[in-house]
C-alpha cells in the first residue's frame, strides 16, 4: 500500500511528443512507472517511447483503462488539459506545468467540482515535481535513486527542497511511502491537508513530513487537520523564514499578504498542534528520526 | 506586473467606472497645459509611481492655480520618491498626473483580490475609506465587508447591491455604485488582474461615485494573452536587476545582506536564505535558477548577484535531480574561468553524481571552498564573508606599498 500511485497504475502522458516530455516518460518507465500511452491533439496513431499516442484522453482512457495521468502541456493549454482529463475519468492527474494562470486554475478548480466525489478527479499541482512511491514507480520529474523505500509520507510545495528532506532521510536510513508536491501555485490541486487525510488513512505510513513555506493559508488549514485528526507524528519545516512581506519568493504562491502567512507565523501555528518543527533545514532528517524514535 | 495609477484609471474607465477628468504630464510645462485643458479652479498633481502611501511623501499636491500646478510638478520630477512601502531608495518619478479636484463627501474602500482560501476572487470593502486597509482592519474591523463571487455567474447584481448597502450607499447612489462595482470585477477577470484597489472610492458632493485612486497587479503568468496590458510594463519602476533578471528567466530578489545566493528551486532558495541567517549571516538575495541549473544559467546568475556590489560572498547550493552534479560543476568552472569572480565563492552540490561533481571542482585549481552538507554551506559561507569582510581594505593598501 501507498497513497496515490503504485506499479500497477496505469499512466498517460499529456504532451508526450515535446522533448520534455519524452525525456520524463523515459526516466518514469525505466523508475518501472506503467506508462500506457500519450495524449496529443492531432497525433493519434503515432508511436512515442513505445507507447501509443492518442487524440483525445477520453479515447485512451477507453483504449487503455489508464487511471491517472500527467501534465507536461505548455502554460496556456495546460488548464484545458487537466480539464480533460477531469472528464475523461482520469482519477489522479499530476501537473508539472510551471506558470498556468492564476484565473485558469480558478476555472479548473470550479470545473472539478461538477463531478460527485466519489468521481472527482484527485490533481496535485501545478508547478510540482510529482509524486513518487519508492521503488514503485513515478509520477513526475524527481531524481528516484534519492528515495528509499519505507514508511515515513512527504508532502511538499518545493521539488528541490523535498529532494533534500527525502537524501536526508536516506542518508539516516529513512524510507519513504509516498512523496507527493502539491506545487508552489497559489491556486493548486490538492492541500497539505488532502493529502494528510490520505497519509492518515493508509495503513503504510507511520509519520508525514510537511515541508511548507510562506505564503497562503494552507498550511494553517493542515495544523487544524493535524489537530483534529491526525494520530501519526508530522515533522515540518517551513521554508522563508527571512523572507520580506509582499515580495515573491520564485513560486507565485510564495508571497506573505496577510496575517498568519509567514514562516514564523506558520512554525508557531504547526507546533502548537504538536508537529515537531525542523529548526534549520539541514536537519529535517534528524527531527524525523527522533520523531520516529519517539514514537516506537 | 504592476501598472500607473492613470493606467489603471483609464482601463476602469473603460469597464464603467467614473474617474475624475485628468491628463498625464512628463515634465511641468505640460503638467500646467493640462490644468488649463481639464479647467476649474482646482487641481490635484500626483507623483506616478509604482507604491502605496504617495500622499504622505509628498507625492500628490492639490493646487489652485497653474502656477502652484507648474511648481508642484517641477518639485516631483527627476526625484526618488519615498514612501513607507518603497524601502529607502524610493522610486523615481518620470510622469505626474493632474486631475480636476473633486468635491468629497465621502471615502470608500474598495478591493479586488484572489483569495486564496476559497480560490476565488472576494470582494474586500470598508465604509471607512482613505486609510491603508491595513489600518482599516486594526481601527475599524467590524467596517469591512467580505464578499465571495462566485466565477460561472460572475459578479451579479444584488450581489453589488448588497456591498452597497452595507457600505451605506444612499439609495439615490445605489445603481452607479453597482455600475463600479461590477466594472471593477469584469476588468479583474477579463484582463487577468490579482488585484484592483480603489483608495478611495468617494461619493461626491454632487452625488456621483469616482475613483479617486486605483491600483492594479496583474498575473505574471497570464500577460501572453494581454500584449496591451505587458505593454504597460514600466522598467523605471523595478530593480534593475529584478528586472533584468527576469528577463534572463531568473527569478531574483534583491535583499539587505552580503551572501549572494545561488539556488536551484524555489523552495530550496528559502531554505538556504534560512540556514545563512542562522549561521549569523545574512543573505544578499534570493536567486532561484530553474530545476535544471544548466551551465548558462550558473554563468548568468553569478554575473547578476555580482552585480551586486554589497556581496561579499556567493553561496552556490544546487540539488541536482535530473540535471548531473558533473554537468553542474563544470557550468561553475567555466563561469568562473570566464568570468573570475573576486569574493570567495562556496559551492555545495547533491544529488546526482556528486562525488565526479566535487572532483571536477577539485580538480580546476580554482579557489573554490566546497562543502558538503546544506549546515557546512551556511558555516563555511558565513566564515568566508566574515574573513573578507576584515581584510575588505587590504588590497588598496598593498598597492599603495608596492607603487
Amino acid at each position: 500500500m501507498s497513497i496515490l500511485l503504485d506499479r500497477d497504475t496505469k499512466v498517460l502522458v499529456h504532451g508526450i511528443s515535446g522533448k520534455i516530455a519524452r525525456f520524463h516518460s523515459q526516466e518514469m518507465a525505466e523508475y518501472g512507472t506503467n506508462i500506457v500511452g500519450g495524449v496529443v491533439p492531432g497525433k493519434g496513431g503515432e508511436i512515442v517511447n513505445g507507447v501509443p499516442v492518442f487524440d483525445t484522453v477520453k479515447e485512451a482512457v477507453e483504449q487503455t483503462g489508464a487511471s491517472a495521468s500527467i501534465v507536461f502541456v505548455p502554460p496556456p493549454f495546460a488548464a484545458d488539459s487537466i480539464m480533460e482529463a477531469a472528464d475523461a475519468g482520469i482519477k489522479f492527474c499530476v501537473s508539472v506545468t510551471d506558470g498556468i494562470p492564476a484565473q485558469d486554475m480558478m476555472s479548473v478548480k470550479r470545473y472539478m467540482r461538477r463531478y460527485p466525489k466519489a468521481e472527482r478527479m484527485r490533481l496535485t499541482g501545478p508547478n510540482c515535481a510529482g509524486t513518487i512511491t519508492p521503488g514503485e514507480a513515478l509520477l513526475g520529474i524527481m531524481p528516484g535513486h534519492i528515495y528509499l523505500p519505507g514508511s515515513v509520507g512527504i508532502v511538499g510545495r518545493s521539488g528541490t527542497l523535498g529532494y533534500e528532506a527525502a537524501s536526508q532521510m536516506k542518508a539516516l536510513g529513512i524510507g519513504v511511502s509516498t512523496s507527493v508536491g502539491i506545487g508552489g501555485d497559489p491556486i493548486n490541486g490538492s492541500s497539505f491537508k488532502d493529502i494528510l487525510e490520505l497519509f492518515e488513512a493508509d495503513p503504510k505510513t507511520e509519520a508525514v513530513v510537511l515541508i511548507g513555506e510562506i505564503g497562503g493559508p494552507q498550511e494553517s488549514e493542515a495544523a487544524d487537520f493535524i489537530r483534529d485528526h491526525m494520530t501519526k507524528p508530522v515533522i515540518a519545516y517551513v521554508a522563508g523564514l527571512s523572507a520580506p512581506k509582499g515580495r515573491t519568493m520564485g513560486h507565485a504562491g510564495a508571497i506573505i499578504t496577510a496575517f498568519g502567512e509567514s514562516a514564523d507565523e506558520k512554525v508557531g501555528i504547526l507546533r502548537e498542534v504538536g508537529a515537531a518543527i525542523a529548526p534549520d533545514p539541514s536537519l529535517i532528517g534528524l527531527t524525523v528520526a527522533q520523531s520516529l524514535a519517539k514514537a516506537s | 506586473m504592476d501598472i500607473h495609477e492613470y493606467q489603471a484609471k483609464s482601463i476602469l474607465a473603460n469597464f464603467g467606472v467614473a474617474v475624475p477628468r485628468g491628463g498625464l504630464a512628463y515634465g511641468p510645462e505640460q503638467a500646467a497645459y493640462r490644468a488649463r485643458e481639464i479647467g476649474g479652479s482646482k487641481w490635484v498633481v500626483k507623483a506616478q509611481v509604482h507604491t502605496g502611501g504617495r500622499g504622505k511623501a509628498g507625492g500628490v499636491k492639490v493646487c489652485e492655480n497653474e502656477e502652484q500646478v507648474f511648481e508642484a510638478a517641477n518639485q516631483m520630477f527627476g526625484k526618488r520618491l519615498v514612501t513607507d512601502q518603497t524601502g529607502p531608495d524610493g522610486k523615481f518619478i518620470y510622469r505626474v498626473y493632474v486631475e480636476g479636484a473633486v468635491n468629497i463627501e465621502r471615502e470608500i474602500y474598495l478591493a479586488f483580490v484572489l483569495d486564496r482560501k476559497t480560490e476565488r476572487i472576494m470582494v474586500v470593502a470598508s465604509a471607512s475609506g482613505g486609510m491603508e486597509i491595513e489600518e482599516i482592519s486594526e481601527s475599524h474591523p467590524e467596517s469591512i465587508v467580505r464578499s465571495i463571487v462566485e466565477p460561472a455567474a460572475g459578479m451579479l447584481d444584488f450581489q453589488a447591491r448588497e456591498i452597497a448597502f452595507q457600505l451605506n450607499i444612499e439609495a439615490a447612489q445605489i445603481p452607479q455604485t453597482v455600475e463600479t462595482i461590477k466594472g471593477c470585477y469584469n476588468a479583474f477577470r477579463e484582463l487577468d488582474a490579482t488585484m484592483v484597489e480603489i483608495n478611495p472610492l468617494v461619493v461626491t458632493g454632487e452625488g456621483a461615485i469616482i475613483a479617486l485612486d486605483a491600483k492594479m497587479t496583474f498575473d505574471d503568468n497570464a500577460l501572453f494573452r494581454h500584449p496591451d496590458i505587458s505593454e504597460l510594463r514600466d522598467k523605471s519602476q523595478e530593480d534593475l536587476r529584478e528586472s533584468q533578471a527576469a528577463d534572463r528567466g531568473l527569478s531574483y530578489v534583491a535583499l539587505d545582506g552580503e551572501i549572494g545566493c545561488i539556488v536551484n528551486g524555489a523552495g530550496l532558495a528559502m531554505a538556504t536564505m534560512d540556514i545563512i541567517e542562522i549561521a549569523g549571516g545574512q543573505p544578499a538575495n534570493f536567486l532561484d535558477i530553474g530545476g535544471g541549473a544548466s551551465p548558462e544559467r550558473v554563468a548568468k546568475a553569478f554575473n547578476l548577484v555580482m552585480a551586486d556590489k554589497n556581496v561579499k560572498a556567493i553561496l552556490v547550493n544546487i540539488f541536482a535531480g535530473i540535471n548531473r552534479c558533473d554537468w553542474v560543476a563544470e557550468g561553475i568552472v567555466q563561469a568562473l574561468q570566464s568570468n573570475p569572480v573576486d569574493v570567495p565563492v562556496i559551492v555545495r552540490l547533491a544529488g546526482t553524481k556528486v562525488e565526479e561533481g566535487r572532483k571536477i571542482l577539485a580538480s580546476s585549481g580554482l579557489p573554490i571552498i566546497r562543502a558538503g552538507t546544506l549546515a557546512e554551506a551556511a558555516e563555511r559561507s558565513v566564515e568566508a564573508w566574515k574573513n573578507s569582510t576584515k581584510t575588505e581594505t587590504k588590497p588598496t593598501i598593498l598597492q599603495e606599498m608596492a607603487s
